[in-house]
Parts: structure tokens; C-alpha cells; sequence
């Protein structure tokens, strides 16, 4: 029994770990194109576990930012991770202790988080375990391999690839935009605010990891206060 | 190793803030937020910063702003039809590739 927990965990772990593979791959190739080295883009990958905030902290750091900033823009763009742990911990089987949940707060991530919550049964350590083992592994190879091989592909194919993390971004939130005309309407404010910040030339002393920051937080507030969502939705 | 050690606080500094963001909710904060704004604000927050950081960025991930529209066409598109993220990514960057290598043959 404990053990079928585990193998499930792993199984459903394998499309998350291919998509990862491919996605941190370019992460990899962006860390190096910014002057980032190889371990450096790696211990990033395997500190974090996080695609978007790694993005965004990796400009930051491209750019000798300052830490309240990269810290600023941490919470907002991993606010979401706030809600996915207060989702979780009523999904969690009771027995989980205080280290268990240390544990299993490491990899809640958006894919791990979408597996978790959709099973029917509580959630068990051994089955976390499995999931969260393969697509670990396969964010931080993947992001080794980028960063390494990035430089030795032909330069048409490495400058094509820069753009495969902002697909899966357009992946994530399309298809919920598609459904919901509120999350549209957020999108699109987000989109255009920040069109305004980078090409105005008096809102140009605005740095890029401060934008996000805006625009989300105007976004958000306002569709939040348009289109609230329902009492038991979330 | 110089280049590591300038980035490794950066690094930490990301490491912990994201953690925290996942752990703190996670062991200490079991009380359910009722407040409908602020639930309905962290429900459309992920998609607005993902927006912000994509638009108009995508138009400048590639080497040219013709490619990267190509690339973001395919990428709405494939997100249209509910690819997979793989998917959506792989779609983004071949359509660019492909843009990229036809536009020197276009007589101008």
C-alpha cells in the first residue's frame, strides 16, 4: 500500500518532469546569454523550483538589482504559492507532521500543486515523494543542460528558444482566459500597463522587476474588485 | 568563481523568500481567509504577473521582433486549442525558427 502510494506519486510525476526538462532548458540558456554561470544557474534552479520567479530574479540579478526588490518581486509573483499551501493544507493526510510539511513545501509548484489537489485521496508523504522526485530532477538536468550545451547549439536556435519560457506563460494563462472573461480582462490590463511602462519614455526608470510588480498589483485589485470571485470558489 | 560568489547571495536571498512564501501558509497558517477581495485578488494575481512578464517582452526574445511575433501567434494559438505547456513552448520557438530562417530569402 505505502509503496503503490510512492510509484503513483512517480508516475504522475513523468509529463511534469518532460515539461520541466524543456522549460528550464531554456531558463539554462537565458541564466548564461545574462552572464550567469552554469553552477550558478543550476543552484538557482535547485534552490527554487519555480519557473516565473526564477525568471524574473535571474534579471534582477543579471542587472546587480537590490535584494528588496528581488524580494518584492519574489511575493508578488510567487504570491500564488500562498494560496496553493493554504489550498493544500486541508488536502494533506493528518498523520503529516510539522517536518513532513517543511518538506513538502519545498516543491509546491503550479504542475505538483494541479496533481495534488485533483487526486481524490489525501495526500501522503510517500506520494509526494514520488511525484515530486522525477520532475525535480528533470528542472534542474534540464537547466544544467541549458545552461551548458546553450552556447554550443547554432545561434538562430538559441535565439528562437529564448522565447519558449514566455510560451509556457501564454500556455497558463490562456486556457483559463478562454473559460473566464474576468481572468481575460486581468490579462489584458496586465499587458497593456506594461506595454505603457516599457515603451513610454517617461515611465523608463521603471525597472522591469517593479513593472511586474504594478501591473499585477493593478490588474489583480481591480478585477478583484469588479469581478469578485465566488465565496466557495478557491 | 568570482561571478558565482556575486550571484550566490542573489540566489539565497530568492531561495528563502520562496520558500517561505510556500512553507509559512503550509505549517503555521491554518486560519481560512474570508475577506472575498483578498481571495479574489491572489485568484487573478498569477495570471496578471504572468501577463506582465510576457507582454510586451515576447516581442523581444528573439532576435527579431518578426520572428518573436510568429512565435507569439503559434503560442496563443497552440494555448487556444489547450496544448500542453511542452507543447505551447515548442510551437512559440518553431515558429520562430522558421521565421528566422525564411525572412533572408524574402526579397525586400
Amino acid at each position: 500500500m505505502k509503496d503503490k502510494q510512492f510509484s503513483e506519486g512517480l508516475k504522475s510525476g513523468i509529463p511534469i518532469a518532460l515539461g520541466y526538462l524543456s522549460v528550464s532548458f531554456s531558463f539554462g540558456m537565458l541564466a548564461v546569454s545574462k552572464g550567469v554561470p552554469v553552477l550558478s544557474a543550476l543552484l538557482t534552479s535547485m534552490t527554487n523550483v519555480t519557473s516565473a520567479g526564477q525568471a524574473n530574479g535571474l534579471i534582477i540579478m543579471a542587472a546587480v538589482g537590490s535584494f528588496i526588490e528581488l524580494i518584492i518581486c519574489q511575493i508578488v509573483i510567487n504570491m500564488r504559492y500562498a494560496l496553493m499551501s493554504i489550498t493544500l493544507s486541508q488536502k494533506l493526510d493528518e498523520r503529516i507532521n510539522t517536518p513532513g510539511r517543511l518538506f513538502i513545501a519545498f516543491g509546491i509548484t503550479d504542475e505538483i500543486f494541479a496533481v495534488m489537489v485533483s487526486r481524490k485521496e489525501r495526500i501522503t508523504l510517500r506520494f509526494y515523494s514520488g511525484l515530486f522526485l522525477l520532475p525535480y530532477f528533470g528542472w534542474a538536468l534540464g537547466t544544467f543542460l541549458g545552461a551548458f550545451f546553450g552556447n554550443v547549439l547554432p545561434s538562430n536556435i538559441t535565439a528562437v528558444l529564448g522565447i519558449a519560457l514566455y510560451g509556457m506563460f501564454i500556455a497558463i494563462i490562456i486556457p483559463p482566459a478562454k473559460q473566464n472573461r474576468s481572468v481575460l480582462c486581468c490579462i489584458v490590463i496586465s499587458a497593456v500597463l506594461s506595454t505603457l511602462v516599457w515603451f513610454v519614455p517617461a515611465l523608463k526608470f521603471i525597472s522591469s522587476g517593479i513593472s511586474v510588480i504594478i501591473c499585477a498589483v493593478i490588474a489583480s485589485a481591480f478585477c478583484a474588485w469588479k469581478y469578485p470571485i465566488e465565496e466557495d470558489a478557491g | 568563481m568570482s561571478l558565482f560568489m556575486k550571484f550566490l547571495p542573489y540566489i539565497l536571498v530568492m531561495a528563502v523568500t520562496t520558500y517561505l512564501i510556500r512553507m509559512i501558509p503550509l505549517t503555521v497558517f491554518r486560519k481560512k481567509i474570508t475577506s472575498r477581495f483578498i481571495l479574489s485578488f491572489l485568484y487573478y494575481v498569477p495570471y496578471a504577473v504572468l501577463s506582465a512578464m510576457t507582454f510586451p517582452a515576447i516581442l523581444f526574445g528573439t532576435s527579431s521582433i518578426i520572428s518573436a511575433a510568429a512565435g507569439l501567434i503559434a503560442a496563443v494559438v497552440a494555448a487556444l486549442l489547450n496544448r500542453s505547456l511542452t507543447t505551447v513552448a515548442l510551437s512559440a520557438c518553431g515558429a520562430a525558427l522558421l521565421v528566422e530562417l525564411l525572412l533572408p530569402m524574402i526579397p525586400v
